[in-house]
């Protein structure tokens, strides 16, 4: 009696893998498009019907990145970025420390103002922070545009909870040791800090890589643009080379392919925590 | 008593009061120079927590709560090109930028427009990251873990590369969505030519990216509620149509409400799909507030109308958000 039931089971459960399985590949498709066309000389990726698999591969849209348009220097800009939010990162670590671990004068209001401006929207802040930086002298500069997204409050809301179940008795400890307040931070605190490290430091890679909005209003001189502002302009300079194009789209997707296959659970943990794009 | 493991037990502990008091209640009793000494000792202790949270602390204020006033400042004077190099040329204006807003056909179509994209976009997110996260959840094989990392991709990948990809999938003449429709002998789709078409297929591409997301959000949710709940069920001989209505449903409602309200906030901001792929247009079809706020700034340089543009799209947004959380409130009593 049991038998048909499993069965049907069974059957039911290949139906949804299967019915998923195609929703993977539409979902998939974009990039498997954009792989196969960034493989393709100029004259194929115009071909009617079209080829799934180029017939003559050819690096040559990726070298173009690199000879014709200003891709490695867009990289190194992009890498700049990267390095700045990641400074960011350890002021969100030292700030939740802070938050977590003493009690100071005006710690709640200082604390719930940070969680505030969680709720402000990016595009409002958009016309107010190019004219703050403005008169700050930073526009056109790298500082300037990692400087909008370098700290981020739910950075520092993770950090403080975390750094909550660090035992008093050990800063203590080191204390009576006469360590000083920094080296406890660096020594004891951050180190216990691994699994949250990881989840942050995948996510502020990523932002980082992908940052667009601030690099496109702050930066005027494309000496400083970075990937996605450059691949933004390629499409406008170029817009009927779709080989080149999709070129420049996989040169700005892989690396966070290679990261998210590698740090997969971290992504996902952050990302379903936090609730933010 | 020692004063200075006084000083040390003060710094770091949950239960303890507040650094400044407890170091004056400390310092007091004791004598004479050591007296002095311990003070500083505890203003420096004082300093520390300071230290560590003043870096992030201010630039969150900077960027996240000064920009917010300074939108509201600037909404009410003629800031231009020429004020932003000679504040003396700046003036007062009033509600002027205000009363413009509401008299701009442009204005009037991008809120719209924005109306349009949220009107698409909120319920095709939902539907669809609910929809593959049900199917998700059925099994925990290594091909769905797989699966659910592909539905995850999109969100974490580049908009402009995205925007780069689409634009190449809808091109009309060798696109590969109307080479596979030709397949089908239908008539080629002006996916971004049309006005009408192009709004869709801006939502449609941003549905694709945003679902990943929540379907994480949702599977985390579907994780969390109990098997009993399921067993108890079936034993009273409940389908799963039933299931899914009484159970599933229902112990989803936060997390419906979540993905809803950070859904729209997010498509009242809709912003980069359009910019990159049809800039607005054609015939403005695609101009949303925020792209009417980007170049009203920075290709108009009208930075106090463009102000005027984002107090107004943040007041839209905190409204929404509290109609939002007070439908809930009245759900939870009612």
């Amino acid at each position: 009696m049991t038998r048909p039931a499993t069965r049907s089971r069974r059957n039911e459960r290949r139906a949804t893998a299967l019915v998923l399985l195609i929703g993977g590949l539409l979902f998939a498709a974009p990039f498997l498009w954009s792989l196969s066309s960034s493989f393709k000389p100029r004259d194929e990726v115009l071909d009617v019907p079209p080829s799934l698999i180029p017939d003559n591969a050819t690096w040559a849209n990726f070298a173009r990145l690199v000879t014709e348009l200003e891709f490695g220097r867009y990289l190194g800009n992009t890498l700049v970025v990267v390095a700045l939010s990641f400074a960011g990162l350890l002021f969100n670590a030292m700030a939740g420390y802070g938050f977590a671990k003493f009690r100071f004068r005006g710690r709640n209001t200082l604390f719930f103002t940070v969680l505030a401006t969680m709720m402000i929207p990016v595009q409002v802040a958009m016309i107010p922070t190019y004219l703050l930086l403005n008169e700050a002298g930073l526009t056109n500069t790298r500082l300037g545009i990692a400087l909008p997204t370098l700290v981020s409050a739910f950075g520092v809301f993770l950090f403080r909870q975390f750094m909550t179940t660090v035992p008093d008795s050990l800063l203590e400890a080191a204390r009576l040791d006469g360590a000083s307040e920094a080296r406890i931070f660096f020594r004891i605190v951050l180190p216990l800090c691994g699994p949250i490290l990881a989840v942050q430091g995948t996510l502020t890679f990523i932002a980082a890589w992908n940052t667009f909005l601030w690099p496109l209003i702050i930066a005027n001189d494309q000496n400083l643009y970075t990937l996605s502002v450059g691949l933004s302009l390629l499409r406008g300079q170029n817009s009927s080379d779709y080989g080149l194009q999709m070129a420049g789209a996989v040169f700005m997707v892989a690396p966070v392919l290679v990261v998210f296959i590698a740090f997969q659970r971290y992504v996902v943990q952050g990302f379903t925590t936090s609730g933010l794009k | 008593m020692s004063i200075d493991i006084g000083g040390r037990k003060l710094t770091p502990t949950g239960e303890q009061p507040p650094v400044a008091q407890s170091a004056l209640s400390q310092v007091t009793p004791a004598p004479g120079t050591g007296r002095l000494r311990a003070a500083a000792r505890a203003v420096r202790r004082g300093y520390h927590p300071y230290a560590f949270i003043a870096p992030s602390t201010l630039l969150l204020i900077a960027f996240g709560i000064v920009p917010i006033a300074l939108a509201l400042f600037v909404s009410f004077t003629d800031l231009d090109l020429k004020g932003l190099g000679d504040h003396s040329q700046v003036r007062f204006v009033g509600l002027e930028n205000y009363t413009r807003l509401f008299d701009d056909p442009l204005f009037h179509r991008s809120v719209l427009n924005t109306v349009i994209f949220v009107g698409l976009g909120v319920p095709g997110v939902l539907v669809v990251s609910l929809t593959v996260a049900l199917l998700l959840n059925t099994a925990t094989t290594r091909l769905f873990r797989w699966l659910r990392a592909l539905f995850f991709l999109p969100s974490i990948t580049n908009i402009v590369a995205i925007a780069v990809v689409w634009g190449y999938l809808y091109q009309t003449d060798y696109g590969l969505l109307n080479q596979l429709l030709s397949v089908l002998h239908i008539d080629a789709v002006p996916w971004l030519d049309d006005p009408e078409t192009s709004r869709f297929s801006l939502a449609l591409m941003a549905i694709w990216r945003g679902s990943g997301l929540n379907v994480m959000i949702f599977l985390a949710a579907l994780q969390a509620i109990p098997t009993e709940y399921y067993e108890a069920a079936a034993l009273d001989g409940a389908g799963r149509w039933h299931r899914l209505r009484y159970i599933t449903l229902p112990m989803l409602r936060f997390a419906i409400f979540f993905v809803v309200v950070t859904t729209l906030i997010a498509w009242l901001q809709f912003f980069e799909e359009p910019f990159v792929l049809t800039n607005g247009g054609p015939l403005d079809a695609t101009t949303s507030v925020s792209l009417f706020i980007y170049k009203t700034g920075f290709n108009h340089f009208e930075y106090g109308y463009a102000s005027a543009g984002s107090f107004v799209l943040f007041l839209i947004i905190i409204v929404v958000t509290a109609i939002q959380f007070r439908s809930r409130r009245a759900e939870l009593d009612a």
